[in-house]
């Protein structure tokens, strides 16, 4: 997995509450059965203004010029500040990987919905929970100056801003570990196979229905 | 000490170790797979050399991409090349790693959250995990079931285990009797409306109280597999003679002896009396009525009496745009009657409400009538090849054929149109699937969530209509 230390990048708003993961990532591009190539349909329907296909090339498509991530002074955005709730709806993991493809490093927001905010993790890609006030401040700085960037350092768990101001947020341990040191769970989880074959056989005998039960 | 919560029981039994920060790691006794989120966590195991740690604790099936149309060719008449590569894919993951699938045209094959309880692979006290948000449907069944994403859907097939956080306990109670043409569909509708589409998020959901107790399986499965839309990964009800009557003779639940034990283990499967939830909400049963979506997130929902919510009664700024993007996006005015809504399209089907009970009970209301003229297309999309077997047994086929509807090959369908059933640009669909995002149906489809029962009167009417008044006509 990707490492996640430090991050400076441009900021750009998506002033919207409840942006689900149908919008980040629409359906007719989930029949990839590939992790990448999803960046040039994030936010498909808000981005271009006709129907986007999957394998589509899509330089020549309509762009909405009044979606913020097509607006000059947001190009190159890595940091995508969000309303409350992003992320709600579907579990797809295409959304954090079309966010990622696209090159969004971190989304900052009040809250995540939480099966999006789990699969950011597992793909490099920092969730940051403000609260609403500080939020609202990005939100009022960003449209204030053009190529407002952000700094996010993952290792002192703070949002830094141009004039220097400090926003502090919280990350649970082990996904900060994770995410510093790029690290797959899964081979973290089999250094614990004891562990899950003691319970196994703890529960086989409790519980024998519940194994080998599934096959023709 | 507090007595335990239903999750609380569920989550301690299958704990396999705690980590210092508080993050947990939880045995999975079944995971759930379908094509859209499994391809890639199939090619992480094998680019890392990794097996599944246990074959027999996974069931497949395809349902988001299968055409919904006479499909006895197979899958390699599937027209659209990409479904049928990722259908096919599934279908290759599963031969090579020995994982039982029920493929397209398997008689069991169905949306895998109808499939996978009605095949008995799913029990009361099991921890279960699909790679889609909907699995909160198997809660149901006094299961834990987790919606996870395609990374975790790997990390499951190689550890036989979810690394997750332990949920705060949130108690939805209704109490008091259900009005006549008012379905479990309406009571999660009304829940969402209360709490919110974010109002359960970190929390697991116990829905209790009278309502639930009456309710049965199949309205309890369609009331958990919207928890998600209130944001609870997880719902559950708790186990009664309901469930083991409903569990009781399916291919893979346990038998003779071992039915036995498991019955009496599944007794304790109940929150205890003096169990202590972080949030409790309490609802009247007698204040619910039908429910009709007007906007684009579940929460925006009213009674089918009630009108369209003007923006102007709403003091928060981010609300407010809500609302107003809602309205413009959806093509309705503020104040505008709910029954003045003219309908498009009619979907009847999804992982939401696709079982004989709902059938049976959108059938009930067009027996003998005809879908309106200006209705383009009504479907009927039963969830699984049981069902769809069932409900021709008992003539359902005949009497929505016979009112004007199509009768359809089990899947996923026009809930999120990942095959040919969709929505048109601008086109108003009344359906009884969960989620009425922008697009979620069809590119600029406006979509409004309903009962079986409202959707089949709505397809008669050709605008929504009081389902209570219509059944009395």
């Amino acid at each position: 997995m990707k490492k996640f230390n430090q991050h400076t990048g441009i900021a750009a708003p998506l002033d919207r509450a409840n942006v689900d993961t149908d919008m980040i990532i629409p359906k007719q591009f989930l029949k990839s059965i590939k992790r990448s190539g999803f960046g040039k349909n994030l936010f498909d329907e808000l981005r271009y203004l006709d129907e986007g296909q999957p394998d589509q090339d899509c330089s020549g498509r309509p762009l909405n010029p009044d979606f913020v991530l097509n607006q000059p002074r947001y190009q190159g955005t890595s940091v995508l500040l969000a309303r409350e709730n992003f992320g709600c709806g579907s579990s797809r993991e295409h959304a954090p990987w079309a966010l990622d493809d696209f090159g969004i490093r971190s989304v900052i927001a009040p809250s995540f919905a939480e099966i999006f905010y789990n699969n950011c993790f597992k793909n490099g890609l920092l969730p940051i929970v403000l609260d609403e006030a500080q939020v609202d401040q990005l939100f009022e700085e960003v449209a204030a100056s053009e190529g407002y960037q952000l700094t996010i350092d993952l290792e002192r768990q703070l949002v830094v801003t141009p004039t220097d101001t400090e926003m502090a947020f919280d990350i649970d341990g082990f996904r900060k570990h994770c995410l510093l040191n790029g690290l797959d769970d899964i081979g973290l989880t089999l250094q614990h196979a004891d562990d899950i074959k003691a319970y196994e056989q703890r529960r086989r005998a409790e519980a024998p229905w519940l194994f080998d039960a599934i096959h023709e | 000490m507090a007595g335990k919560t239903l999750y609380d029981k569920l989550f301690d039994a299958h704990l396999v170790r705690m980590n210092e920060d508080g993050s947990a790691l939880l045995y999975i006794d079944r995971q759930v797979l379908h094509e859209v989120t499994s391809p890639q966590a199939f090619e992480g195991l094998r680019l890392a050399g990794r097996q599944p740690w246990r074959i027999d604790a996974n069931i497949a099936t395809p349902d988001h991409n299968v055409p919904t149309t006479e499909r006895s060719g197979g899958v390699d008449e599937i027209k659209d090349p990409v479904s049928k590569i990722q259908v096919k894919t599934l279908d290759s993951n599963c031969d090579d790693f020995g994982i039982l699938e029920f493929k397209m045209n398997d008689h069991r094959q169905g949306i895998v959250h109808v499939m996978a309880p009605e095949q008995g692979a799913i029990l009361p006290g099991v921890t279960a995990v699909c790679g889609d948000s909907h699995t909160a449907t198997l809660g149901a069944l006094g299961a834990l079931a987790h919606g996870i994403g395609t990374s975790e859907v790997e990390h499951v097939l190689a550890t036989q285990c979810l690394i997750t956080k332990k949920m705060k306990n949130m108690l939805v109670r209704v109490d008091g009797q259900l009005g006549a043409g008012v379905t479990p569909k309406d009571v999660i509708l009304h829940v969402i409306g209360v709490i919110g589409t974010a109002g359960g998020t970190g929390y697991a959901i116990e829905f209790g109280g009278e309502v639930f107790r009456n309710m049965s399986m199949e309205g309890r499965m369609t009331v958990c597999n919207m928890a998600i839309e209130a944001g609870a990964r997880v719902g559950l009800v708790a186990v009664d003679q309901t469930t083991i009557d409903y569990v009781n003779g399916r291919p893979f639940a346990p038998k003779g002896a071992q039915w036995d034990a498991a019955v009496a283990a599944w007794q304790d499967l109940v929150s205890d009396d003096d169990a202590e939830f972080d949030s409790v909400i309490e609802i009247r049963a007698e204040e619910i009525e039908p429910q009709v979506t007007w906007g684009t997130s579940p929460e925006m929902v009213v009674g089918v009496s009630e009108t369209v919510p003007n923006p102007a009664n709403e003091d928060d700024q981010v609300k407010v745009d809500g609302i107003n993007r809602a309205l413009k996006y959806m093509g309705l005015q503020a104040d505008q009657k709910i029954t003045d809504i003219k309908l498009d399209r009619v979907f009847i089907g999804s992982c939401t409400n696709s079982r004989i009970e709902d059938l049976r009970e959108a059938a009930a209301v067009v027996k003998g009538k005809k879908v309106a003229d200006n209705i383009i297309q009504a479907l009927v999309v039963p969830g699984s090849g049981l069902v769809k077997a069932q409900a021709e047994q008992e003539g359902l086929d005949k009497i929505f054929v016979e009112a004007g509807l199509e009768w359809r090959e089990p899947g996923c369908s026009m809930c999120l149109a990942m095959n040919p059933d969709k929505l048109g640009p601008g086109e108003h669909c009344a359906s009884t699937s969960n989620r009425n995002f922008e697009g979620r149906q069809g590119f600029g489809g406006r979509t409004h969530l309903v009962s079986p029962a409202m959707a089949a009167a709505a397809a008669i009417a050709g605008h929504f209509v009081d389902v209570r008044e219509f059944v009395k006509h």
